[in-house]
């Protein structure tokens, strides 16, 4: 505002030369750097990510955004395609068996300096993501595999690891136990392959550059300057290029905040928005914007502390709050979140049970909102815990928006409906973590992700040898059911494993299942074949392709009130009128 | 002088230790767990974590540890962006809200003197008022507002003229850093127009001017020979005490912008806990601002005003 | 001129010692109601200082008038605009069980192939649509495996533009689904197409529906707005909402009483945390310029290292460090570590003033005349001190409520649920673009209260002619 009056004040007539001067200037040295979202001319898309991508080494990466740039610039024995089936990535035929794997390399994999992928970088690789000093978080990942926990605990060496290369194109893994979801893990990213030569040559600065990486994906990193931007671009050596249409993807805008993300689809420089609020998807609608929704794969759930000290080791105390918790309020009302859903499992709709999903087909107990039975439990648990009034109860949670609403709405909740004091405790993320893994609460929002496709990375949570059992559950029946489903290969018997785990989680009131995250963005509808997903990096652009502009510009050129007025001027109530034109819909007027 | 310059400069190292023994002691009492995550790990890859980083030592040794790896220029590694230096963070991202923090002075010190300097002149009258009133605005409203206003702005802006004149958010070229230097130095702008419109008040009934007005000299002539020059003086003055404000102070300018700056960084890290970014950013702030104030007041040695003006008047 | 008057004796006689002979027109006035003469002069000053007191009275007696209740959460308005009255309708809200097509129709309609150029049809609401559950009703489609549901405020313009995806049918015979998502009385158009197995999808039909603003039996009893035996009379009656003055926040909290209580929040550490660092920095600052030397050099050098620390970074730091247990509202955390940064100014600027008065010749003539330190200090470097620490007390007082409202902007200030107008900020910046209420609202009394100190912070420097360092 101080710049326009300076003008008025100073150069009185000259004013429009100036500012056109002033345009000029910025436009000159703006335009450079300045792209559009999609340019179907040299096949480039744009977009923003979130946040600096923190580890490039797969080997020790564990985060989401190192998680999407490694599904485009690596790829593993297996990949998924489209449908998210399960297809041959560096291996072109495999075999599976109760004691081990076979994997049968492409000849024409190939790194991006042009050598071939062989079986050695992968026993190289899953070496390393086991070795005690390289402290991979992911290690447990290669459990299933022969000798890998003892080698991660320092007992045996690294090199007695249950994988060989037969020969550069053969590789031969042993599984210490049947392990149905094996062929999974190998699509995941500590498995990828890494090239020893290259690896040692790079020491310590593996993976901090985008020249100190070598790339097996569709996509190599050809820019990466920290904080500000990423570029990947085609890699020429990978064996399925002709079936990568795109070029280019490129990120040159990093920022967690995502109004500025929404800003800057708006202003067409990206051709994606991801994590849009009740509040932004107004917006969006009123601009007609191409909005669509995936389900991110975080299940989101209150998890009780069952170690002795706690009054929440009460099962009776846990069944008043599960009696009183209205999880439909919390998702469509206080979340309000579009994209998400309530659940009252902990497994995902999206994973398969026997022949349908699994949701489908064991369908979760809902609980019933009662207060007075809720009462009726909360008067036993007094008696059991021989007290008055129940002490006041610690509700840890973290500082996202999630975390915030859900301990602000539990803490109304159960202060009003049973006179419960809740005593919230919001902390920034790794202290939330922390706190957890120190079992320094009562109840904490937790939220957990998946780590392959299988019922399994959600069901052991609950086992009580599992280090993520932050609240110390023990049962010994639900550690059988864990059992049963880790080395079982009958998947009728694996379903009914789960099914019986999800019963004891509603009985005994182990947890609060609050909602499965989805996740609702915009999309530029020129782009196509963009993957959403919960597992193998998200989103994912190596089956995308841009539309050309021309057929766009027709369709969006049409004015969707003149196409629609006619109809609307039918008289209220008429019924289905026939329409001509397709993709128009029918408009059908019920006022109240 | 050279004793002046030496004796500011062992001052200098000793608050740069303070602040480093500082920050360690305030990190140290954190709760939490710099390598906590979501998922649990084995107490044998925990072990070989806090080894890689140094945890594993008693306090003492890691402060030792901490202060000769600082005389090296070494700040570690960083616990959250695995294979990064904070050496490299700090000379990555340092430079770019340099750059930002300096064009927002810029804007600023032009904007200060130019709205003080007519404020005065009109005083009393209503460009006075109006620019008086904005400047109460501008001290008043919280940084965040602005910013979020000014991405508004530009949208609207580029939706208005139907092409993209500056972009909403990013890093990279003039048209990037304009509107985030000019929420960012706003604040500084206002409180510079403040001084800069007494100031020349007080210049203005000094008598040298009433002298020259009463010799004849042009009104022109004195604004800019006699009155400008001098009223500029304290301004220049306060400029120190500002750089370090705009330079340390756009966490949020760059977080709503989008810009690479260390502030963010820094956000980040505190919130992830990264003990070595948090450490090693906070101890290079010191030193930037220890230093900043070193120099500002070795240039005052040099070009005291009264000093000079006596000079040519003499 | 001749004398003609005769003098008495009386008239020489001595004048009663009470009558001053060359009295003062004007009352004597002390510094302080000198200063305070100026300052009611000043219309900028009083005017602050009346919004200061009108806040204080906002934040800290309006509370003990007016019941207000900023905890407890409306989920009926959530983000409501400011708004004086409502009604609404009372449902009851029973789950749905849907339409299902029966098994020996799903059948064949299985076994059919899908064709992407069939619209769905029959797409109808069952019964009145309101704001707790809209629902919709269709015809199935042949080869169709489950249906997408879409909502949008304005009416489709094409197959890209159906707006928000509600969700999909879980089961191949459900042909209905109920919205509940954050539903609000105005025009949503609804639209449903069919997905087949290999993922094509069918043309779509949209039907149109304004929901009713409506409040469920449970909620209407537990806000009080009905009475426990009212609950099956008043279903389908209206009742009169709860009214909120500024609207509500994304939680549904009374946004009035939001500020209420975040005023207390936010104008206590404003005004305490710069009291109380100011109080130690007198301590501080007169200690070390009275005691003067070496004692006073070592002190000096000190408060120079605190005030070298990059003040926003530890703020931060120490926030942190000292952390918050749970239900803790954070305000003490924040304070210490204002304090802890803040003194170092207020000490030097009472130091300096010492050090000047200390060589003032009436300080020298108490001394002389033996005047002990306790006189000294409390008679005349007290009194002389405070002109310039109320000043910078009330230069401080925004600087501290900025420095709450960035923290707190920023997720490191106060934890929730305890509000604060910059916590508020915090909330409302989220949803600026649809409720911009949430964030303009706390925002102008942040303004508006550092405005008030600004301003009457350059009314007392001019009415205690007290110069600033700075």
């Amino acid at each position: 505002m101080t710049r326009a009056a300076s003008h008025r004040q100073r150069s009185g007539r000259n004013r429009g030369q100036w500012s056109l001067l002033l345009c000029l200037l910025i436009t000159v040295v703006s335009a450079a750097v300045q792209a559009t979202d999609l340019d179907y001319q040299s096949r480039t898309v744009t977009v923003a990510m979130s946040q600096e991508p923190p580890d490039m080494n797969a080997i020790t990466s564990t985060d989401a955004v190192s998680g999407m740039l490694l599904g485009h610039v690596m790829e593993g024995l297996l990949r998924y395609d489209p449908n998210g089936d399960l297809v041959g990535g560096v291996a072109q035929r495999w075999q599976l068996r109760d004691d081990g794997a076979t994997f049968w390399l492409r000849p024409d994999a190939k790194w991006s300096d042009g050598s071939p992928v062989t079986a050695q970088d992968f026993v190289f690789s899953w070496q390393q993501a086991v070795t005690p000093a390289v402290a991979s978080e992911y290690a447990s990942i290669l459990f299933p595999v022969q000798n890998a926990q003892a080698i991660n605990d320092g007992q045996m060496a690294p090199s007695t690891l249950g994988v060989r290369a037969l020969d550069d194109h053969t590789l031969e893994v042993s599984l210490h136990q049947p392990c149905p979801y094996f062929l999974g893990l190998t699509a995941f990213r500590t498995l990828f392959p890494v090239k020893e030569s290259f690896y040692r040559s790079r020491g310590s600065r593996y993976a901090a550059e985008a020249r100190d990486m070598l790339y097996n994906g569709p996509f190599a990193l050809t820019r990466w300057v920290h904080g500000a931007s990423v570029r990947m671009e085609k890699n020429p050596h990978y064996w399925g290029r002709e079936h990568v249409w795109l070029n280019r993807i490129d990120v040159p805008y990093i920022t967690e905040d995502p109004n500025a993300h929404m800003n800057l689809y708006r202003d067409h420089k990206i051709a994606m928005a991801s994590s849009l609020n009740s509040e932004s998807l107004e917006g969006a609608l009123r601009e007609r914007m191409q909005i669509k929704s995936y389900l991110d794969g975080a299940i989101f759930y209150i998890e009780f502390n069952h170690r002795d000290a706690r009054v929440t080791r009460n099962r009776n105390l846990r069944k008043a709050i599960q009696q009183v918790f209205n999880t439909d309020d919390l998702v469509y009302k206080v979340m309000g979140s579009p994209g998400s859903f309530p659940t009252y499992t902990l497994f995902p709709r999206w994973l398969k049970g026997k022949q349908d999903f699994f949701v489908r087909e064991y369908p979760a107990q809902k609980p019933e909102l009662n207060v007075t039975k809720a009462r009726a439990y909360l008067d036993k648990a007094k008696q059991e815990l021989g007290v008055a009034k129940i002490p006041p109860i610690s509700l840890l949670a973290d500082d996202s928006p999630g975390g915030q609403k859900t301990a602000e709405y539990l803490q109304t909740l159960l202060g009003q409906s049973l006179g419960l004091e809740i005593r919230v405790d919001m902390q920034i993320f790794k202290q939330r973590l922390a706190k957890t893994g120190s079992g320094d609460f009562d109840m904490v929002v937790s939220g957990w992700g998946p780590d392959y496709e299988d019922l399994l990375t959600y069901g052991d949570l609950f086992a009580s040898h599992n280090l993520n059992n932050r609240g110390r559950y023990r049962n010994e029946r639900y550690d059988h059911w864990v059992a049963v489903a880790q080395s079982s290969l009958d998947v009728a018997e694996r379903m009914h494993a789960f099914d019986q785990m999800q019963k004891i989680l509603f009985a005994d009131a182990v947890i609060v299942p609050l909602y499965e995250r989805g996740n609702v963005y915009v999309q530029n509808p020129r782009l196509q074949g963009v993957l959403r997903r919960a597992l193998g990096g998200d989103p994912n652009f190596n089956y995308a392709s841009i539309q050309p502009e021309v057929s766009v510009n027709a369709e969006t050129s049409v004015n969707p009130e003149s196409r629609l007025n006619p109809k609307t001027r039918i008289a209220p109530g008429s019924g289905l009128t026939p329409n001509a034109h397709r993709g128009a819909g029918v408009i059908l007027e019920k006022e109240p | 002088m050279t004793q002046f310059i030496f004796k500011r400069l062992l001052s200098g190292v000793i608050t740069i230790w303070f602040i480093a023994t500082a920050t360690f002691v305030a990190m140290h009492a954190v709760p939490g767990d710099p390598l906590a995550n979501d998922k649990a790990v084995a107490p044998e890859i925990r072990r070989n974590l806090e080894a890689r980083y140094g945890l594993d030592k008693p306090v003492l040794q890691q402060y030792g540890i901490f202060l000769s790896n600082m005389l090296h220029g070494d700040f570690g590694i960083s616990f959250t962006q695995k294979n990064r230096h904070v050496n490299d963070i700090i000379r990555e991202h340092f430079p770019v809200s340099a750059v930002l923090g300096v064009l927002a002075l810029i804007i600023a010190t032009v904007g200060g003197v130019v709205w003080g300097a007519l404020t005065a002149v009109y005083r009393d009258r209503w460009p006075d008022s109006v620019i008086m009133f904005l400047v109460v605005i501008a001290v008043s409203v919280p940084s965040f507002v602005f910013a979020m206003l000014g991405q508004l702005g530009i949208l609207a802006m580029n939706e208005w003229l139907g092409f993209s004149l500056l972009p909403v958010a990013g890093w990279g070229s003039f048209g990037h850093m304009l509107v985030p230097a000019l929420v960012l130095g706003l604040g500084t702008m206002a409180y510079l127009t403040r001084l800069m419109r007494s100031s020349m008040l007080e210049v203005t009934s000094a008598d040298y001017i009433r002298t020259a007005r009463a010799k004849g000299v042009s009104p022109l002539r004195i604004f800019f020979k006699h009155q400008l020059r001098n009223a500029i003086l304290p301004v220049v003055t306060v400029l120190g005490p500002s750089i370090a404000a705009i330079t340390t102070g756009g966490f949020v300018v760059e977080l709503v912008f989008a810009i690479p700056g260390l502030g963010r960084f820094f956000v980040q890290a505190v919130q992830q806990l990264d003990y070595t970014v948090i450490m090693g950013t906070t101890v290079f702030y010191g030193a930037f601002l220890v230093f900043m104030v070193l120099l500002v007041d070795i240039l005052y040695g040099f070009i005291d005003p009264r000093i000079r003006v006596g000079q040519v008047r003499g | 001129m001749t004398l003609t008057q005769t003098l008495t004796a009386d008239d020489f006689a001595p004048l009663a010692k009470a009558q001053h002979p060359d009295q003062i027109v004007r009352p004597s006035l002390s510094y302080w109601q000198d200063a305070w003469r100026r300052l009611q002069r000043n219309r900028r000053a009083m005017w602050s200082l009346y919004l200061i007191a009108a806040l204080l009275l906002f934040s800290y007696v309006l509370p003990f008038v007016v019941p207000f209740d900023a905890v407890g959460q409306d989920l009926t308005q959530i983000s409501q605009a400011p708004s004086l009255e409502k009604k609404s309708l009372v449902v009851d809200t029973q789950p749905w069980p849907g339409q299902q097509v029966r098994p020996a129709e799903l059948a064949r309609l299985q076994s059919a192939p899908f064709d992407p150029a069939t619209r769905v049809t029959g797409l109808t609401l069952v019964g009145e649509a309101n704001t707790e559950s809209v629902r919709l009703a269709w015809q199935p489609v042949a080869g169709a495996k489950a249906y997408q549901v879409y909502r949008h405020l304005l009416v489709p313009s094409g197959a890209t533009d159906l707006g928000l995806p509600l969700g999909q049918t879980e089961q191949p015979e459900q042909v209905s689904y109920e919205d509940r998502l954050k539903l609000q009385n105005m025009p949503y158009y609804y639209s449903v197409r069919a997905v087949a197995d290999t993922g094509e999808v069918s043309d779509y039909a949209t039907v149109k529906a304004t929901p009713r603003l409506a409040i469920s039996v449970r909620a209407a009893l537990s806000r009080g707005l009905i009475t426990a035996d009212q609950t099956d009379s008043m279903i389908g009656r209206e009742v009169e909402l709860q009214r909120h003055l500024m609207g509500t926040d994304y939680l549904g909290r009374d946004l009035l009483a939001r500020l209420v209580y975040g005023g207390q929040t936010s104008l206590f550490i404003g005004i305490v945390a710069p009291l109380l660092f100011v109080a130690m920095g007198i301590v501080y600052g007169g200690l070390s310029g009275y005691l003067g030397g070496r004692t006073d050099e070592v002190m000096m050098r000190f408060a120079d290292f605190v005030i070298a620390l990059p003040f926003l970074l530890f703020m931060i730091l120490f926030r942190v460090a000292m952390g918050i247990g749970p239900g803790e509202s954070g305000v003490t955390p924040m304070l210490i570590a204002m304090v802890l940064l803040g003194w170092p100014t207020a000490a030097k600027l009472v130091r300096g003033q010492v050090l000047q008065l200390r060589e003032q010749p009436f300080v020298e003539a108490a001394q002389l005349m033996g005047a002990n330190s306790r006189y000294l200090i409390l008679r005349h470097m007290l009194p002389n001190v405070m002109g310039v620490v109320l000043v910078s007390l009330t230069f401080s007082i925004p600087s501290a409520i900025f420095t709450e409202a960035f923290l707190s902007f920023i997720g490191m200030g106060v934890a929730p649920p305890t509000p604060s107008w910059g916590a508020m900020c915090n909330d409302g910046v989220k949803s600026f673009m649809s409720h911009p209420h949430e964030l303009l609202f706390p925002a102008l009394f942040i303004s508006l209260t550092v405005l008030a100190f600004n301003l009457l912070g350059d009314g007392l420097r001019d009415a205690l002619d007290a110069k600033m360092k700075g």
